[in-house]
Order: structure tokens, then C-alpha cells, then sequence
């Protein structure tokens, strides 16, 4: 009866997956400023944080990193992905289906939802160390990788469990709890930052940036970690997000764009999610580091609780599970795009047991960073592809849009790029040694030229 | 209705985000900080959940 209810809902809802989006549903800026606020305000920003003291990145690496990185990540989103959203006006994946053809959307569709798995997984990974607080659960190491135990297990399942189940329902509900969830989020964060800075030994702010240079940032990595330096950080923040600017995902959201100029109300994730937050969580964890002699064990919601008490446990598991629901759906509509016939719950079901399965092992956490990197990279070249084919093709004389205009499901030319550029990045790492945090930038140009010479042979054979 | 609402969870956001200088300029305790921070996300989300589709009619 409710899941009917739901599905009639859902049907009557119009998206307008396949056409542009009309003038009557366009938004101002102001909706994208808070939109892009609250959805980058999530449980992984008390993850990324601590990670980066781990790594032994200095205060002033980190504080200027994160201010030009996250420039850049604006600026991404202003000049590359958002010109082409409000001049198209349809979704990532339609436009995918217009160059690529239908057989190879599809493929970076199972991709992308394999990725969107791993990501909520993190996410209710993090809720778990909140909730398993009260029954004394073995936190994880930074280094591990396995399950700590059955206890642990249990947690991540019954977490998963409510996840998944109240994503089978749609995330209508969910959507407007995180609209009110997501101000008081980063007042939390702040305040809890705030409030244990005298325990770190700040007693002004004049003295602020000695403390975070002697007791926060130190730039000495924890045991196991690799060091972090100004540039880990600025293309970190660069490039976390590449799948959404660079990689054109939030074409599907800019889309209902008034103008193109609302590309920069990404500054608002980005600045407050991602400069703030980030800060804010790694305060506290040098905190906890203090106090628990070093100790390497990690867990978030842990960290939380003892800056900010049982209101720092409720906005982890708040922050972790608001962001994990809409990732779940996302990850089951795209599947869903590969199998239409299918029921969305079902679907809901498969891709939540996945999730779960996947948040039991620490290692998510763990390397986070470079699976949030890893994410990018595959996923970028889809974008860096629309990119060219939207700009340049009709300069050059060559076919934007080849599988619509040509009827094709397959464009041979975007698969060989697509699995050449990320050859190419793997080829760059393992004989230049250069990490995956770097491997956006040559990786990005390196697709486009392979696009634009893989097409200029494949589009050949349609001119004879 | 709706600016008591409105008052009263602002002062719950208020309340999240405030006694955290206090403890920073030595004032409060970080105990009565945490106590306080619970207050403000009562305020905070009480309101809005209890009387949410009254918000969302008007």
C-alpha cells in the first residue's frame, strides 16, 4: 500500500530526464549557494579532516591549500561544467547517450554506481562509530583494513539496514530533514572546534596560528602515513569532487540554472563543507590525539563525542546518514538506467546490501582520501569527453554528438578514450611514482587528445 | 505561530554556536557548553519536525 503510494508519487514526479528543462522550474542563485552548502556538509568532512593531520600536513599548507584548491574547484564548476548545463539544459547521462550511445552510458552508469556504493559505505561507516559509542566497540585503526569483530559487523548491518530501508522509500523525507539538519551541522562543527581550542593551549586568537602549527598541523605524519604537503591539499581539495565539476555529474543539477554564473555558488560547499569543516574536524582530532597519547585508533563519531558531547555523536550519525540515504538512491538510479524493467526498490535493496557489505571493512574509511581521488580520475574523462565534443568538435570540423546523429549505441571512439586516459594515469603513477591526487590535471588533458584523435579515425569511416 | 517558531529556533542555533566562546574566553565550562549544545538542538529541531507541515502550509 505505501510502496504503491510511493511509486504513484514517484511517477508523477517530472524530472525531465530527456528534454530540456523549461523556463518555469530554472532557480535562482541563492537555491545553488544553499543546496551546494548542505550537501557538502557531510559525514566524510569528519573524516577528510583528521586524515589530513594524520598525514602530517603543516597549518599553512593546509589553511592556504584548501583557499586556492577550493578556488580551483570553483572555478570548475563555473567556466566547465556549467556553461554546457544551462545551454543544454538535460541530464549528464542523456547528453552521455548523445556522444557516447546508450551500451556505453550504461557501462560508466554500473561504474558510477559501483563508486556511489562505496562512497555512502564510508558514510555509514562513520554513522556506526557514532552509534556504536554506548556499547563500547573497538575502534579501527588508521592502518587497518578487516573488520575489528562481530560487534562492529552488527553496527555497520543494522545501520545499513535503516539506510537502506528508508531509501527504498524514496528520499523525498530525507532531502527536507537534511535541509534542516545542514545550518545546525556546521554551527556544530564550529562550535566544537571553538570550544576545545583552550584545551589545545590557544588562549587568544592571536596565537591561534603558533598552537595550529605546533599542535595540529605539526607537519610530522602519524606512524604508517604517508606526508602531505601543500600541494597533496590544494589538489585534493581541487580534485575531490572531479566527478561533479570536471567530470560534468552536476550537469544534472545546474541544469535548472537561471545562469551559468550559478556555477560559483559552489563556493558555498566549498567554503563552509570544505574549508570550515575540514578545519573544524582536524582540530578535533589533534585533540583527540593529545589525549589519547597518539594512539592510532580511529572513529569519528569517537572524536565527536568527547569535543562536543552527545550532540557531536548525533550530528556525526545525522551527517553520515543524510548524505549516505540520497547517495543510496542516486546509486540505485543508475542502476535502475540499466535495467528500466526493474522495481526501484528492489534495486534500492541489491545496491543498500552492497553499501553495507562494503562499510564493514575500515579500510573505506581509512583511505578515504584516495578512494575519493580514485573516484575522480575514473569517472573524469566521461566529462572531459562532453567537454570537447561540445566546444571544440564543431570548430575542427569534426561530429559533436556522434551517436545520436549516427544512431549508434556505441561510440568506439569515447571507450577507447575513456579506458586509454585511465591506462595513461595508471602508466604516469607507476613510472613516474606520481600519487593519485595529481593524476586529474595530465589525466584530463590526456583524454582530450586522445578524444579528439580516436574520433578524427573512428568519425572517418561514417564520411566515406 | 510561525515567528514564535521561527524565534525559537533560532535561539536553538544560537544556543549551539555561543556557549562555545564562552568557553573559549573561560566563561563557561566545557560540561555546561555540551548541556547547552543538546538545549539548542532540542530548539533546533523540535519545532521544525513537530510543527513541519504547519511550516510547510503556510
Amino acid at each position: 500500500m505505501l510502496l504503491e503510494k510511493l511509486t504513484t508519487h514517484l511517477e508523477e514526479v517530472k524530472e525531465y530526464e530527456r528534454e530540456s528543462v523549461p523556463a518555469s522550474r530554472w532557480r535562482g542563485f541563492k537555491s545553488f549557494l544553499g543546496m551546494y552548502a548542505g550537501e557538502h556538509t557531510a559525514g566524510t568532512e569528519f573524516v577528510i579532516g583528521p586524515l589530513f593531520v594524520a598525514h602530517g600536513v603543516g597549518a599553512m599548507d593546509l589553511l592556504f591549500g584548501l583557499l586556492l584548491g577550493n578556488f580551483l574547484a570553483v572555478l570548475s564548476w563555473a567556466f566547465i561544467c556549467s556553461p554546457i548545463a544551462v545551454r543544454e539544459r538535460v541530464t549528464l547521462y542523456y547528453m552521455l547517450e548523445k556522444i557516447c550511445g546508450k551500451h556505453l552510458t550504461n557501462a560508466y552508469n554500473l561504474v558510477n554506481a559501483l563508486m556511489f556504493c562505496f562512497l555512502a559505505g564510508s558514510m555509514i561507516a562513520v554513522s556506526a562509530t557514532a552509534i556504536g559509542i554506548p556499547f563500547n566497540i573497538p575502534s579501527a585503526k588508521l592502518t587497518d583494513w578487516l573488520p575489528s569483530g562481530l560487534p562492529w559487523i552488527l553496527i555497520v548491518a543494522i545501520v545499513g539496514a535503516v539506510t537502506t530501508f528508508v531509501a527504498t522509500l524514496g528520499y523525498d523525507k530525507v532531502e527536507k530533514f537534511s535541509t534542516i539538519a545542514a545550518p545546525w551541522m556546521i554551527f556544530v562543527f564550529l562550535a566544537a572546534a571553538i570550544a576545545v581550542l583552550p584545551e589545545l593551549g590557544v588562549t587568544s586568537w592571536g596565537n591561534f596560528l603558533q598552537v595550529a602549527q605546533d599542535k595540529i598541523w605539526t607537519g610530522t605524519p602519524l606512524p604508517g602515513q604517508s606526508k602531505f604537503t601543500f600541494w597533496h591539499i590544494l589538489f585534493f581539495a581541487w580534485f575531490c569532487n572531479m566527478a561533479m565539476h570536471i567530470g560534468m555529474a552536476d550537469m544534472s543539477i545546474l541544469r535548472y540554472a537561471k545562469k551559468w554564473t550559478a556555477g560559483f555558488a559552489s563556493a558555498g560547499g566549498m567554503y563552509v563543507g570544505h574549508y570550515i569543516a575540514w578545519v573544524a574536524s582536524g582540530i578535533l582530532y589533534a585533540l583527540f590525539l593529545q589525549q589519547n597519547n597518539q594512539n592510532l585508533e580511529f572513529a569519528p563519531g569517537q572524536v565527536a563525542y568527547s569535543a562536543a558531547g552527545i550532540t557531536g555523536a548525533l550530528c556525526v550519525i545525522v551527517a553520515g546518514w543524510t548524505t549516505a540515504n540520497p547517495t543510496i538512491y542516486r546509486a540505485g538510479l543508475a542502476l535502475q538506467a540499466i535495467m528500466p524493467q526493474a522495481k526501484t526498490w528492489k534495486i534500492t535493496l541489491i545496491v543498500g546490501s552492497i553499501t553495507t557489505l562494503a562499510a564493514c571493512f575500515p579500510a573505506l574509511v581509512m583511505q578515504l582520501l584516495d578512494f575519493v581521488a580514485l573516484y575522480g580520475l575514473i569517472l573524469m574523462p566521461m566529462g572531459a569527453i562532453i567537454f570537447i565534443d561540445y566546444w571544440l568538435f564543431p570548430r575542427i570540423g569534426l561530429s559533436s554528438n556522434l551517436a545520436e546523429l549516427k544512431n549508434l549505441n556505441f561510440n568506439v571512439a569515447a571507450l577507447i578514450t575513456w579506458l586509454g586516459s585511465l591506462f595513461s594515469c595508471f602508466l604516469i603513477a607507476k613510472t613516474t611514482g606520481l600519487e593519485i591526487f595529481f593524476l586529474g590535471l595530465p589525466g584530463w588533458f590526456l583524454t582530450a587528445l586522445l578524444y579528439i584523435l580516436s574520433s578524427y579515425f573512428y568519425q572517418k569511416r561514417f564520411s566515406k | 505561530m510561525k515567528i514564535a517558531i521561527k524565534i525559537i529556533t533560532s535561539i536553538g542555533l544560537l544556543l549551539t554556536i555561543f556557549p562555545s566562546l564562552g568557553v573559549f574566553y573561560e566563561v563557561l565550562s566545557q560540561e555546561e557548553n555540551k548541556n547547552f549544545m543538546v538545549i539548542g538542538t532540542i530548539l533546533w529541531f523540535g519545532p521544525k519536525i513537530i510543527f513541519k507541515e504547519k511550516l510547510e502550509n503556510k
